[in-house]
């Protein structure tokens, strides 16, 4: 399949992160599929970022390995990065600031004088990037005008000067490849493909946008990596969507924060990564037990501890479903992709309020933060569903309103503060029908009973696993959450293999699994040392699934590696 | 409103407090002040902790929040921002929950001017796990945890609000029923954050800060010349805590809410807002 395949490389500072996404943006206005992916440390200058797009006039899943351009803004790209390169591509340095060692002779190097074309418009080399980006889209021979909206919509906070200085550079790095050198690359052109609109977006900005059609209305966080990009989508769509965005001072309070607003009445949404989620730990129970609605996003990074703060894994779903002291029904799902990010924040809302308890939703670092290119989300068919919400006029007929009630589906009618004979205790001990303490034995069990019987309907909401690819494919690719994106982009090169992708993680789909997977033919795959849905699914259904392929590094998962695995 | 009366407060449960425990008149002051004021049970929501002032949740009738120990505060922020039209928010809490594993939230709290009232019983002692010291316990003072004497210094409660920006600080005495209840009409009525750090006597741990106790030392500044407009005067209040206890306002200030500061709550609340037919448009506009 023609695709296009670029990394820029460089310090943190440079700009790696503005002209990768300017990259993007120019291949997904052409109507190509765009999936990017970026690396960068814990480090606010210096340091080694990236920033990867993949295109392709099919759908883009995840990233691929086999680079075909790479800009490198500094000597450590081309140590680190050039290797990735494939036979026949390009380098793009310059050579005012790059010191080519032991060239590759399957490589073409193009030395184009970035820094100076900088320093001539602007009167530093700020602007680098900007005649990198020019340079490398002349490469898949865009015509220019396309990359000046993209300078003009990239900047238009910045004042006109700024705008088109910035032109002016990047039409300098255009012009040194269509005029000035001789290269004979490269046979991919990035030509438009019309009619199709879509939007460059990360599963963290999916979430935002899920919890603004789901009419969140209070969202408090602590900041973590690599949650906290949901925190700044909120803050800044606060007013214009008429919501109260809280910074918190640690997780222990946002959780209780949210849960307050809940109780309120208010549909309230925190975020966090491992090491907040642990804080939060001992209240989560305190949703659960005072049946207080609670969306919860865990977007995983690579532990244990700090561990490695900006870099990906999947080493926390036993840990999200267990997460709290007790015993209770909690709600997991791990969403895929920036599409089911949407989509399952809009959902975790309707179960939390339907059922009244805590639903997680478990991301992770690369789904959180890489952007993709995805059709405008609408809210067209979205649906709220509040659950049992009491109303005024109900609550007038009531002389002796119980909340928490016991009933058959163990789900009761909630009242808020505010209404007329609705009052009652949200207890964090264990309590009768109007939530005063009690340790009686009759009244703890039916309590617990109540709670936990939520469970037979909870199961038929979960929609089940799906299965991509031939469904009666000889091999099965078994995965959870993010590895998704590259299992689907693997299964491209795959024959008489399918994918089956798990979302809704707990109540677990024992079921499906026994029904749908073979042992024999399968293999797991997921990032982590400990294979943890083998664990959860020997757990669940008694079977075993010996073949895995793990991953702990902190990358994720390459198409290639997949590709390998199963040949 | 005209029949509204202590009893509507009250619950279907006993208070289990030791026989002469100040929680006993602290609950009775709560009750007396929203009568006072006019509020009935539905218009207020109270947040409670865990510790023996706590059970208090199971007296006291109103919308209740019963967090885990020490997280009685974030709830309480959240419902004001949640519902701005409540008439009173309560947020009680114990020295130990309080000033020990929730202090910070407490001085964040300050920090935020968020409309609601914190109470804090104050007994200088955990008493529901049976007597150790607690973070406003006097040095040198033996519990069944510092057999040998209390090696720390306590926390200053009032000093620590003041440091921390809180806009009406105030001390209160158990035994000071009547005065305690004008004290929390005045902190639920002072339009931002209000601490009321409540000397509780816990007769059954507690052998040194008793009732006769505090009764020696205690004495009102609305019977003196005292003004509490002044930080540096509240300051130097805060610190008299040897011969003479003071009990009062100790500060007080008016200053523009947290929610003053948010158009999105300059009319209805948040809890009135309609859902439904969102569209995101603006919202996707930069990812184009």
């Amino acid at each position: 399949m023609e695709h296009i395949n670029i990394k820029i490389g460089g310090q943190a500072g440079y700009g790696v992160m503005v002209t990768g996404k300017m990259i993007a943006k120019a291949c997904m206005r052409q109507g190509w599929s765009v999936f990017c992916y970026t690396e960068y440390p814990s480090l606010i200058r210096g340091g080694h970022n990236t920033y990867q797009v993949y295109a392709n006039k099919e759908k883009a899943y995840s990233q691929r390995g086999d680079i075909q351009v790479l800009i490198a803004l500094d000597e450590e790209t081309i140590k680190e990065n050039g290797k990735e390169v494939i036979d026949g591509g390009i380098i793009i340095y310059d050579s005012s600031s790059v010191n080519l060692k032991d060239k590759r002779g399957d490589v073409e190097y193009i030395d184009v004088p970035m820094i100076e074309m900088s320093k001539e418009v602007h009167g530093t080399d700020l602007m680098k990037d900007t005649a990198a980006l020019g340079a490398v889209l002349a490469l898949y021979q865009i015509h220019f005008v396309t990359i000046e909206d993209i300078i003009k919509d990239a900047f238009k906070i910045k004042d006109e000067e700024i705008i088109k200085q910035n032109i002016e550079v990047a039409r300098k790095g255009y012009e040194y490849i269509t005029q000035k050198t001789k290269t004979k690359f490269l046979n991919i052109k990035l030509n438009k493909i019309e009619g199709i609109e879509r939007i460059l977006i990360t599963g963290n900005e999916a979430i935002g946008l899920g919890a603004l059609a789901s009419g969140c209305k209070f969202y408090v966080a602590y900041p973590m990596t690599p949650a906290t990009a949901i925190l700044h989508f909120m803050a800044a769509n606060a007013r214009d969507y008429d919501l109260v965005v809280k910074q918190a001072e640690d997780e222990i309070s946002v959780i209780n924060m949210a849960i307050g607003a809940s109780f309120t009445g208010v549909r309230s949404m925190c975020a966090t990564s491992g090491g907040g989620f642990a804080l939060m730990n001992e209240t989560i129970g305190f949703a659960a037990i005072s049946e207080t609605p609670l969306v919860i996003v865990e977007a995983q990074r690579t532990g244990p501890a700090t561990g490695l703060p900006t870099w990906s894994g999947q080493g926390e779903l036993l840990y999200a479903i267990h997460a709290s002291h007790g015993e209770f029904l909690r709600v997991v799902i791990a969403p895929g992709d920036a599409e089911e990010s949407y989509e399952a924040t809009i959902h975790a809302f309707n179960l939390a309020d339907k059922y009244q308890l805590p639903v997680i939703l478990l991301t992770d670092k690369y789904n959180a933060e890489s952007p993709c290119s995805v059709e405008p989300f609408s809210t067209k068919n979205v649906k709220i569903d509040r659950g049992q919400m009491i109303s005024q006029k109900e609550l007038d007929k009531i002389k002796d309103f119980k909340r928490y009630q016991l009933t058959p589906s163990g789900i009761s009618p909630r009242s808020i503060p505010g209404q007329k004979n609705g009052v009652y205790q949200a207890n964090s001990d264990e309590h009768d029908e109007y939530g005063y303490s009690t340790e009686e034995v009759d009244m703890r069990n039916k309590m617990m009973e109540k709670r936990y019987g939520k469970l037979a309907a909870l199961k038929k909401d979960m929609p089940e696993p799906k299965i991509y690819g031939n469904e009666k494919a000889k091999k099965t690719i078994l995965c959870w959450g993010s590895t998704k994106l590259t299992a689907l982009e693997a299964l491209k090169d795959l024959d008489d293999v399918r994918v089956v992708h798990m979302q809704y993680m707990n109540p677990f789909p024992v079921e499906f699994i026994k029904k749908n997977i073979d042992p024999k033919t399968t293999i797991i795959i997921e990032g982590n040392q400990t294979a943890q849905l083998q664990q959860l699914i020997r757990q669940q259904t008694g079977m075993l699934i010996e073949k895995t392929l793990l991953k702990y590094d902190g990358r994720p998962f390459y198409p290639e590696e997949i590709i390998k695995a199963l040949k | 409103m005209s029949d509204l009366n202590v009893k509507q407060y009250e619950t279907c449960n006993s208070p289990t407090w030791c026989p002469g425990c100040g929680n006993n008149p602290i609950l009775i002051a709560v009750r007396k002040a929203l009568v006072n004021l006019g509020i009935e049970p539905h218009e207020v929501a109270f947040t409670f902790d865990i510790g023996c002032n706590s059970n208090g949740a199971n007296f006291l009738n109103g919308y209740i929040c019963h967090a885990l120990h020490g997280r009685s505060l974030p709830p309480a922020e959240a419902i004001r921002l949640a519902n701005h039209n409540l008439k009173a928010i309560i947020s009680f809490a114990g020295d130990g929950g309080g000033f020990g594993i929730g202090i910070g939230h407490f001085i964040h709290a300050c920090r935020r001017n968020i409309d609601i009232l914190y109470l804090t019983h104050d007994n200088q002692i955990y008493g529901l796990t049976t007597g150790q010291t607690s973070p406003t316990s006097s040095k040198g003072v033996k519990t069944k945890s510092t057999p040998f004497g209390n090696p720390e210094e306590p926390v200053n409660p009032p000093a620590l609000a003041l440091s921390s920006s809180a806009t009406w600080v105030a001390r209160g005495f158990a035994g000071e029923i009547n005065h305690l209840t004008s004290l929390i009409e005045k902190g639920i009525k002072h339009p931002g954050f209000a601490h009321l750090d409540v000397f509780q006597p816990c007769v059954t741990f507690n052998k040194l800060n008793t009732f006769d106790w505090f009764r020696k030392r205690v004495y009102k500044l609305e019977e003196t010349d005292y003004k509490p407009n002044d930080k540096k005067k509240a300051w130097s209040k805060a610190w008299e805590l040897d011969e003479k206890l003071p009990l009062g306002v100790l500060y007080e200030e008016k200053k523009e809410t947290y929610k003053d500061q948010l158009p999105q709550l300059a009319n209805e609340a948040l809890v009135e807002k309609k859902l439904g037919s969102v569209d995101l448009t603006k919202a996707m506009e930069e990812y184009k």
